[in-house]
């Protein structure tokens, strides 16, 4: 199935890019997905304790399951205010 | 005017002010100002760029808003953050907080400012002389109990 990685701030930097799209297997969850991400771009692997997902723009959990055309954000630690 | 926003325009505090102070029941307004500081950790800030993930930052900003009001009951929240470069002195983040008392008042504001920096997914990258940096906050985790206990915890102190 076909998903759309959103990424931001120094993960968007690290890919450069700030979304791709990936072809994950069936079932694949946002962790499954994630570690491809790491396998793919290594320097994004020391936000593996840090990072936070949503899935269609709701905050989701990294054992989520994701579905066809689903849009995954992978959050680094947030900034604002 | 939406008591929640996130947006690359300039903002202004004093719509915010009436849009909470509507009706009567008030005796107290509070607001709070979030600006972007010339100096961070030594190093000479030049300007800031800041980045959202615009529909989940504006539903977090929702979910914040009516933690608030739950906290607090009665109470009228408007929060909108900037996104986009700003330079120094500009505004990132107005919040303004209407109560039937000033001690809510108060309370209210300081949480709202304190649960944004922890779960809204915005993102500064500063630039200073002789380079950038993405600045890492809080792992946004807007479940978290605990969290949010301790944003109540700040804005009560």
């Amino acid at each position: 199935m076909r998903v759309t990685v959103r990424l931001f701030a120094r993960l968007r930097d690290i890919a450069g890019a700030p979304d791709l799209a990936r072809e994950v297997p069936s079932g694949s969850t946002a962790a499954d997905v994630w570690r491809t991400l790491v396998a793919e771009f290594p320097e994004m692997a020391r936000y593996d304790s840090s990072i936070s997902t949503a899935v269609n723009a709701d905050y989701a959990k990294m054992t989520t399951a994701l579905s066809d055309n689903d849009e995954i954000a992978f959050l680094p630690p947030v900034s604002g205010g | 005017m939406r008591p929640v926003a996130v947006t690359p325009d300039r903002l202004d505090l004093e719509p915010l002010l009436r849009l909470v102070a509507d009706g009567g029941g008030h005796g107290a307004i509070t607001s709070f100002v979030g600006t972007v500081r010339d100096n961070n950790v030594n190093r000479r800030v030049t300007h800031l760029e800041y980045e959202a993930y615009e529909p989940l930052a504006v539903k977090a900003l929702e979910q914040i808003v009516d933690e608030t009001v739950a906290q607090w009951p009665g109470i009228r929240i408007a929060v909108h953050h900037r996104i986009g470069r700003l330079a120094i002195g500009e505004a990132s983040i107005i919040i303004a907080c209407a109560s039937a008392h000033r001690a809510n008042a108060f309370a209210g504001c300081r949480y709202v400012i304190e649960r944004v920096k922890q779960i809204v997914p915005i993102w500064k990258h500063e630039f200073f002389d002789g380079g950038e940096v993405w600045i890492e906050g809080a792992t946004a985790n807007p479940t978290d109990e605990a969290a949010r206990l301790e944003a109540v915890r700040r804005a009560c102190a």
